[in-house]
């Protein structure tokens, strides 16, 4: 804080605080590894902005005597450091946030780790940053990491980058070593379309160029780091986007109110306007916007306000207030770039929970196209993604949401990943563009329909699906369940997991993603024979709940029953009719389950079969009785 | 100049807030806010009247009490439910009442654990809350600078720093296994100063404790200790003294150092604020206890 601060505090508080709420606000992200001086960096703007306490800094000096690396000197990097186990580590392991203010601005910084486990914090961290601080070591230049921190800025959308050359002083401030590396900075971010870069030579540790001018780079005529930050246009493009609020919330105090709740992503609406509501399509004008402080006559992006229309339409949480002069375009499958953040790598084809603005829905994503080598841009063919790893895949939701390219709005094009069973954000999504794959693809109507189908065989058709481990009896119970079917006039089929693998899923092996894919394919196939009428008879190891799931859904709960084949595993290894425990055992055949990959068992399955206290002919008929009786087929 | 960069950063923070209480009351069966009576409190109050205007904020108040506050507190707090026109709930710990616990007798680390940490969970747990909206702020200690927004709470209410998710834009993951509950911070990104100065240009009404007064304390340890009713021992010859304090922050009176200030409105306090070199909580006597003791509580369900 500066004297006149000080000296308008004490003369007009009023005055300041009239002057300091209009500041701006102003997020932005520091990314660098841990020997490129970032906390010492942020520690010093804290410092410098008078932020630091003296009970903080008492600590600070404690500290930094005790596991401090700069000698007998403060070491602002402790300011920043957080969770008490990574203090014993010396590396910071997840997003931080900062404050700061000066005069004109506050400032929240995210503070991201530059070690290898960067990508999934780093994202995050860019997600919400309107500019990006990539710091450098002048005494090493601009490294693959460097490249990285870059690359995942510009993909994040953001368009601000300052570039800091950081420990000046241990290269005598020299102008040809910022020259070299201004210039290395500057081709690359061309590459890589980043258009603002400012770049400015520092010496985070010695305060030079930091906050005040730096007498030992006469040569540098620029801004100070601090200057830039608290001056630096940021055109704030979502307000020149087209109108955009998701609604969150619909507001009935009463039965005279029906307001809609949400903050405005894109745009302006004013009074009067007429919007559509998307996905729906219906049309009205806005009538009011609604505020605790009284109705506005317009509002802007950024706001949270709640909308009346003068029409009575249906509207509800997740769907988009758009302009109707501009509306944003609808569609259930699209192309993405999908940042993998969980220790469990994708299963492609499984199915998971969408996030995109206020609308959650089920949906799945597909193999990747390829995979991002993120040092050095290359495109690589992959199966699935791992922690950390970026890929582009096509991604096919349950139903069709609203959506506008994320190049254009984050907030319309940015969507989370979760899993179904776990709950946990798994992933984060681009959305670039509709596939128009669906959309020609129309469904045929056909006229001899599903009950059509099965009205001519007198059946109600159903899939009974048999689950448990290799050697349960799955495919023996299943068998005498289609010959007692058979004998009574059903129109049946089994299909056999392994038979499926000697043809349609030939290119499948046994690993999670090929597994998962298995059971998509097979309950498609179900699905298709289900259709035709049949009662299908599925017999398949289908060791996960989640795909298991799917199945049910895929097929309708009512025309599903899941049949769990439970054997003790070493009921079933002592059995061992094909003699493929023993081969694994022997480590022969990876990936087998119950041996080294797991068997969800099902938590509530239709009809539960202990193979070692039933025998298959009674375990046959509690099946053809659960099929026959409630469901009068 | 583009339209929202008239915007500023009270403005923005504001309409994060709200945006962040509403995506929690949308996705909850059974959400509630942790009133604590302090700024911060009266920051996310008002903040809630704004969010859900014009119905009233969708949730009731839930106070747990220590019965150890400051009395200008629990007037304070009954006055501001009745005008949000919200239901307020107070939940005492039944043991603590039983036991009598207290911070002279048990200690500052006994008394908070018991009367505030269990007490909170033994509350969530008797009226099922699934969402719990706190007024903690990243700015205040180190450890709250990673918590997340949405806070998931394993269902014996445990905080678990390695499990957080990572929250990308404003889209927030609000879901939640059997037994899971979430803590909600509307308020993470503001500042101690954000809050003054909102408080300021809104006029949120704050208990009196915060502008300085004649009041009559003992100091120990170097803090200044109000003594605000009769059940405070005294020490053989220790005699209470009448000196103008105020209070940077709000909790049981024996365990909150006053300052001594002549900063008697709103506009004082907050010029003494900014001129002013230690860090807000060091008035909290339970923060002393140990460097990592925020994040040990966290972990143990604390707020």
């Amino acid at each position: 804080m500066s004297v006149t601060t000080n000296e308008l505090l004490a003369t007009d508080v009023v005055a300041y605080l009239e002057a300091h709420e209009r500041k701006s606000l102003l997020r932005f992200i520091t990314c660098g590894s841990v020997d490129d001086g970032k906390s010492t960096l942020i520690g010093r703007l804290l410092y410098e902005s008078k932020l630091v306490f003296e009970d903080h800094l008492a600590a600070l000096e404690a500290d930094s005597k005790k596991v401090g690396t700069q000698g007998g000197d403060l070491d602002f990097a402790l300011l920043v450091d957080g969770l008490a186990a990574e203090r014993e580590q010396g590396i910071t392991i997840d997003v931080a946030y900062r404050f700061f203010a000066t005069e004109r601005r506050k400032f929240i910084v995210a503070d991201t780790p530059g070690h290898e486990q960067y990508t999934r914090n780093m994202v995050t961290g860019a997600s919400t940053a309107q500019l990006a601080v990539v710091i450098v070591d002048a005494r090493k230049g601009v490294l693959t990491q460097t490249r990285r921190h870059s690359y995942l800025v510009s993909l994040l959308g953001i368009r601000h980058v300052v570039l800091a050359v950081n420990k000046l002083d241990l290269v005598d401030y020299s102008r040809d070593v910022f020259d070299q590396i201004e210039a290395a900075y500057r081709a690359f971010a061309a590459e890589i379309a980043i258009d603002d870069v400012v770049v400015i030579p520092i010496s985070a540790l010695r305060g030079d160029n930091v906050v005040e001018p730096s007498a030992r780079t006469p040569w540098y005529t620029g801004p100070t780091f601090m200057e830039h930050l608290e001056t630096v246009e940021i055109d704030d493009e979502v307000a020149e986007q087209p109108f955009r609020m998701p609604v969150q919330w619909v507001n009935r105090p009463d039965l005279d109110f029906r307001g809609f709740s949400g903050q405005i992503v894109g745009g302006v609406v004013r009074a009067g306007d007429r919007i559509r509501v998307v996905p729906g399509g219906h049309e009205s004008t806005v009538a009011r916007i609604v505020t605790f402080d009284g109705d506005l006559a317009e509002a802007v992006a950024g706001q949270s306000v709640t909308i009346t229309l003068a029409d009575e339409i249906d509207v509800s949480r997740g769907d988009v207030l758009v302009a109707a002069t501009d509306p944003a375009a609808v569609a259930d499958q699209f192309e993405a770039h999908v940042i993998w953040m969980s220790e469990e790598e994708m299963l492609p084809g499984r199915r998971c929970l969408v996030k995109l603005g206020t609308t959650v829905v089920g949906g799945t994503i597909d193999h990747p196209k390829y995979q991002i080598n993120v040092n050095t841009f290359e495109r690589i063919a992959a199966k699935t993604l791992a922690l950390n790893e970026i890929g582009v895949c096509n991604v096919y939701l349950d139903r069709p949401v609203p959506f506008d390219p994320y190049r254009v709005n984050r907030d319309m094009g940015g969507f989370i990943v979760i899993d179904r069973l776990t709950n946990a954000t798994v992933g984060a999504g681009l959305l670039h563009f509709a596939l128009r794959r669906a959309g020609n693809v129309h469904w045929q109507a056909i006229e001899v329909d599903r009950s059509a189908h099965a009205g001519l065989k007198g059946q109600r058709p159903a899939v009974v699906w048999f689950t448990g481990i290799s050697g349960a009896g799955k495919s023996t119970v299943a068998n005498i369940v289609e010959r007692k079917l058979h004998a009574a006039g059903r129109h049946t089929y089994l299909i056999d997991g392994d038979n499926l693998r000697h043809g349609l899923n030939r290119d499948l092996g046994f690993t999670t993603a090929d597994r998962v894919e298995n059971v998509r394919r097979t309950a498609e196939v179900a699905a298709l024979m289900v259709d035709a009428g049949l009662i299908v008879l599925v017999s398949l190891i289908s060791p996960y709940r989640a795909e298991r799931q799917l199945a049910r859904e895929r097929i309708g709960d009512d025309d599903f029953i899941e049949v769990f084949v439970d054997t003790p595993l070493e009921v079933a290894e002592a059995r061992d009719r094909k003699g493929l425990y023993a081969k694994a055992r022997r480590g022969e055949l990876p990936n087998f389950t119950g041996i080294d990959s797991p068997y969800e068992p099902p938590e509530a399955p239709d009809v539960h079969i202990r193979t070692d206290e039933v025998d298959p002919e009674h375990a046959a008929d509690l099946v053809v009785e659960q099929l026959m009786s409630d469901r009068q087929r | 100049m583009t339209t929202t960069s008239r915007l500023t950063h009270l403005q923005r923070l504001e309409a994060e807030s709200i945006h962040i209480m509403r995506e929690a009351v949308a996705e909850s069966e059974r959400p509630v806010m942790l009133y604590s009576v302090g700024k911060d409190s009266g920051v996310m109050l008002h903040l809630a009247r704004k969010a859900f205007f014009p119905s009233k904020p969708p949730f009731p108040l839930l106070h747990v009490d220590t019965t150890w506050k400051f009395k200008a507190m629990y007037e304070f707090r009954d006055r501001m439910a009745a005008e949000a026109g919200m239901d307020l709930l107070v939940y005492q710990n039944p043991e603590c009442v039983r036991l009598g616990i207290n911070p002279f007798d048990h200690g500052s680390q006994v008394h908070t654990d018991m009367w505030k940490t269990e007490g909170l969970k033994q509350a969530l747990d008797f009226y099922g809350f699934d969402a719990a909206f706190g007024g903690a702020r990243r700015d205040e200690e180190k450890s709250r600078a990673k918590e997340r927004i949405f806070s998931v709470r394993s269902p014996q209410h445990r905080w678990d720093p390695k499990q957080q998710r990572p929250e990308l834009w404003r889209v927030y993951n609000v879901r939640r296994n059997k037994g899971e509950t979430l803590r909600v911070f509307p308020l993470s990104n503001w500042t101690e100063l954000d809050v003054w100065q909102y408080i300021h240009h809104e006029q949120i009404p704050i208990v009196p404790l915060y502008l300085a007064a004649p009041r009559p304390v003992v100091e120990r340890d170097g803090t200044l200790i109000m003594v605000d009713d009769d059940r405070m021992p005294l020490a053989p010859g220790e005699e209470p003294q009448l000196r103008s304090v105020r209070f940077r922050t709000l909790g049981c009176y024996p365990l909150t150092g006053a300052i001594e200030s002549t900063a008697a409105t709103l506009t004082d306090v907050i010029r003494e604020m900014l001129l002013t070199t230690t860090s807000e909580r060091q008035g909290r006597v339970i923060d002393h206890d140990a460097s990592a003791s925020m994040e040990k509580k966290k972990q143990e369900g604390y707020f």
